[in-house]
């Protein structure tokens, strides 16, 4: 069973398609890349997954039960999100934003703890150093590092990524870049990952699904991609050239 | 004797002093229990949003001694003395105390919001534990702005037997006598600046928190 199955999804606004019968399933423990320009519809197939949008036709499984069915608290619960700007919260030391799931969900004080310390090491963040400080105290990277962590508190099975490296520096994108590939290497979890840029999805993709204005333009490995004779796709790939 | 004249205008002084804060603290509590409460259901809903702050701007419109005049002949809230007084304070004090709570509550980061959902908080945790926390400092910024002008304004509610510090200056003017003016007026400034300064001390401890 794939971890995430869209079923001709649609999402409209008004009358406005944003994603237009998308038809895809998602494996356990791939990294799937949505790729795709402002607009193509990518944050909002993310955000089908977590249910933080409903379709409005077709239907979206995770763990082969639709979203329409899940109770979201728990489905949200199951599932890691890590967005642009981190999201964390200003009020909350580092620790209490990585822990906040887990006490959530009802774990014990000194398992959350070890579990903060464990997480923060594995982003590379001493937790002595950095357990304590507020978001503010942090530069763009850590910040996305504790974002990550975050993410990953309760072990969720499915992690959801929007466009996370799209603020830092190059310096700094390719430092979490490469973080990325370590810790999926070491946990083996289904990942999702919108950017629109298409080196970040040749780094770090197993397929990648190219979005055109709401609809599915291509789907494939990263070698295929290149391939890819579809005038969106050619577009993208000017771009890896032209750098 | 002068210090005999001295002595009688401290002893009032201190008991016009304690109605006022009663005054003020109760009109400023009824307020808050209804504009905090209020502001926090309307502020995610435009429509109601507007309606609402619609309604508590008009009543700060209304000139305030006509105000208390109004409310006299209302059976059951109106009539002489000091609740009416405070109705007629509560309804002023709405006003920024709403307005603050909305500001503060749709102030949140939309980013910081769009992570509490998909961490699968429910609606309760997302006031409790992240907007509230975070539209405090604000939210205390219009109660600082109610309490400050309710001071100044409970003056008036002297003119239907409310009691006070306007008691001593409604005198002054009826009889010119500067010293009953200023006794009245002085502590009421005292009071409003000391107000000012501690939900001012308050205000900045929660924003250096956020």
């Amino acid at each position: 069973m794939p971890a995430v199955e869209f079923r001709a999804a649609t999402f409209k606004i008004g009358n406005k398609t944003i994603l237009d019968n998308l038809t895809l399933a998602i494996e356990s423990g791939e990294t799937l890349v949505l790729l795709g320009r402002s607009g193509s519809g990518k944050t909002t197939a993310l955000r089908l997954i977590n249910g933080m949008n409903l379709p409005t036709a077709g239907e979206v499984l995770v763990d082969g039960k639709a979203t329409t069915a899940w109770d979201l608290v728990r489905l949200r619960r199951s599932i890691g999100y890590v967005i642009q700007e981190s999201g964390l919260f200003p009020h909350f030391s580092v620790e209490r934003n990585i822990g906040l799931v887990p006490k959530l969900e009802g774990w014990e004080e000194p398992r959350i703890a070890a579990r903060t310390a464990a997480l923060l090491e594995s982003v590379s963040l001493p937790a002595k150093d950095f357990a304590k400080r507020m978001p503010r105290e942090l530069s763009g990277g850590q910040r996305q590092r504790v974002g990550v962590a975050r993410a990953l508190a309760a072990d969720p099975k499915i992690l959801l990524f929007d466009e996370p490296f799209g603020a830092l520096d190059p310096v700094t994108r390719l430092d979490l870049q490469r973080e990325f590939l370590r810790l999926r290497a070491e946990l083996n979890k289904t990942s999702v990952f919108v950017t629109h840029d298409v080196r970040e999805a040749m780094e770090l993709a197993t397929r990648i699904a190219l979005l055109h204005e709401g609809r599915l333009a291509f789907l494939g490995t990263p070698e295929d991609f290149r391939a890819s004779l579809h005038p969106e796709a050619h577009a993208f790939l000017e771009v890896l050239n032209a750098e | 004797m002068l210090s005999d004249v001295l002595q009688d205008l401290l002893d009032e002084g201190l008991q016009l002093l304690g109605e006022h804060l009663v005054l003020v603290v109760s009109a400023i509590m009824i307020a808050a229990a209804i504009a905090v409460p209020l502001g926090i259901m309307v502020a995610s809903k435009p429509r109601l949003r507007s309606i609402a702050l619609g309604i508590a701007n008009v009543g700060q419109t209304i000139p305030s001694l006509a105000l208390f005049g109004f409310l006299i002949p209302i059976p059951f809230i109106g009539g002489i003395g000091q609740h009416t007084a405070i109705i007629a304070l509560v309804i002023y004090a709405l006003l920024p105390i709403l307005r603050n709570t909305v500001t503060g509550i749709l102030g949140v980061d939309a980013a910081v919001r769009d992570s509490a959902v998909a961490m699968g908080m429910t609606r309760g945790q997302i006031l409790r534990m992240v907007e509230l926390p975070l539209a405090a400092p604000t939210i205390v910024s219009g109660l600082r702005i109610a309490t400050v002008t309710t001071v100044g304004t409970a003056t008036i509610a002297a003119a239907i037997g409310a009691g006070g510090l306007g008691v001593f200056i409604f005198r002054g003017i009826a009889s010119v006598d500067k010293l009953q003016i200023l006794a009245g007026a002085l502590p009421a400034a005292a009071l409003a600046l000391l107000a000012d300064g501690a939900l001012g001390w308050l205000e900045k401890r929660w924003a250096a928190r956020s």
